[in-house]
């Protein structure tokens, strides 16, 4: 009897890391991302603002938490999620400073030339930097020292409700020493010395919380993606709208204005296609009046563009018609590497949805969890 | 003349009662003895606390030496929020979480 034969290549499973207010959960999808199995939870009762594999081993896993007791921490994995240590020293201010790290907002590896290194965003508004793939961490005092940080910054009052944060931290794949970041209040920000130097970089993004419509910082960007197939183009989700911006320029586009006018531009997340650096995904909120925050009119939908953002189509088959109330926080939407990318976000109502077909139809792939903050493939 | 006596000696310590929130740094401990030197202060206690299980003090005390908001440290059972209070051989710290909502 002749063996039964195998595959020639293992099929490639997608991994989703599912961070939520109360744990933090993991989604597996079968090599058609059809079938997924929900496991965890890990850390349970720990607010999990953010976890991220690192794409350059494979297996390095970081995830940013606290408690409603215990101060800030980072656990690290170096076996895909198996098994977990405490970071030995986790990012907390300079001694002295008298600022303090609340929570690490946001996680970022650093340039694949520089294997152990990774970026935390905090809330209050401060940047660290890890050299040992996360077992400890150091601010990064070119920007958490320097003489214009309180103007840029803020204070408490000009974060968000959880506080004000550092985070879309990205690393452009040419050059391990240009860096951008932006801060929910403060806006977007560029350093091509490693972060021992900073400058605002808002010029053309709108502002109209603050007096002066066109201020060099001071805006509040929600979610900004550099893309990794052309990294002088960046998008940008921002409390005021959408934007683009294509460097040497420094004037952001307002890309926006194509989106219907009873959903408007406003939302958290906003995600790139992994190779077509015209294709990205958004998922807009209500912003009138009181910002409910809630999907506009209760029928959630993602928007897509590929023509980087001169038109946007309505991606909604599959998900709920009518009276869903729920929006995607920044971090909680992602796309896989697939050939037809897989889409994926995460609700504050604990649901994981899912698309195989670049948006075009939805699956939920889990409920029931807690609000959920980020996920990552 | 009576030659005098003196007691054997006993090692100061001072004990440590531990709250379920820090389980995953103790094991599921609820109290400690921890040796001491001398009069040691709170602030002391807790770097004995962090030696024995690393990385708990900074789960307690932020990076500016403040107790964390809704940590509680009570010495004999009186609520402390100086670092610098001092104890004696034989006090009890205990640490409490204290906190609420969904």
């Amino acid at each position: 009897m002749a063996p039964r034969s195998k595959p020639a290549v293992a099929a490639r499973k997608t991994l989703l890391l599912v961070a939520t207010r109360k744990g933090l959960w993991t989604l597996t999808g079968d090599a058609t991302r059809r079938s997924w199995t929900l496991a965890g939870p890990r850390f349970l009762g720990n607010i999990v603002h953010h976890a991220v594999l690192d794409p350059r081993d494979g297996k390095t896993m970081l995830a940013a938490a606290r408690t409603g007791h215990l101060g800030p921490t980072i656990f690290r994995s170096l076996d895909r999620g198996r098994t977990w240590k405490e970071a030995a020293r986790p990012p907390a201010s300079r001694a002295g400073s008298g600022r303090t790290v609340d929570h690490t907002f946001w996680l970022a590896p650093g340039h694949p030339s520089e294997p152990g290194v990774w970026f935390a965003g905090t809330s209050p508004q401060g940047l660290f930097r890890s050299t040992d793939g996360g077992a400890t961490w150091a601010g990064v005092d070119g920007f958490n020292e320097h003489p214009q940080r309180k103007a840029w910054c803020g204070g408490d009052q000009d974060g968000t409700p959880d506080g004000p944060k550092l985070h879309s931290i990205n690393v452009d794949p040419r050059d391990p020493a240009h860096l951008y970041i932006s801060m929910s209040s403060g806006g977007t920000f560029e350093s091509t010395r490693a972060g021992a130097d900073w400058r605002p970089l808002n010029r053309g993004v709108r502002a109209d919380f603050l007096p002066d419509p066109d201020p060099e910082y001071g805006h509040d960007p929600h979610c900004v993606r550099l893309h990794p197939a052309m990294p002088d183009r960046l998008y940008q989700q921002n409390h005021c709208g959408l934007f683009r911006l294509d460097r040497p320029a420094e004037r952001w586009t307002d890309i926006g204005g194509a989106m219907p006018k009873s959903v408007g531009a406003i939302g958290f997340p906003l995600v790139v296609h992994p190779r077509d650096p015209d294709t990205l995904w958004i998922f807009p909120m209500d912003g009138t009046q009181v910002w409910p925050r809630g999907a506009p009119a209760g029928k959630p939908a993602v928007y897509r563009s590929v023509n980087a953002g001169r038109t946007w189509q309505r991606q909604a088959t599959g998900l709920p018609p009518a009276q869903a109330w729920w929006t995607v926080k920044r971090q909680a939407m992602t796309v896989d590497q697939g050939a037809t990318v897989g889409v994926y976000f995460g609700t504050t109502s604990g649901e994981v949805w899912g698309s195989r077909d670049e948006g075009r139809t939805w699956k939920c792939l889990a409920r029931h969890l807690p609000h959920i903050y980020a996920v990552e493939a | 003349m009576t030659p005098s006596v003196r007691e054997p000696a006993v090692a100061p310590v001072i004990r440590v009662r531990l709250p379920g929130l820090v389980d995953a740094y103790t094991g599921g401990k609820r109290e400690v003895e921890l040796p001491v030197a001398g009069s040691p202060t709170v602030a002391d206690a807790l770097e004995a606390l962090d030696a024995r299980f690393p990385g708990l003090r900074f789960r307690l005390i932020d990076e500016q030496g403040a107790i964390r908001p809704h940590v509680k440290l009570f010495v004999d059972a009186s609520l402390v929020r100086d670092l610098g209070a001092t104890m004696r051989s034989g006090s009890e710290l205990m640490i409490v979480g204290a906190l609420s909502g969904g």
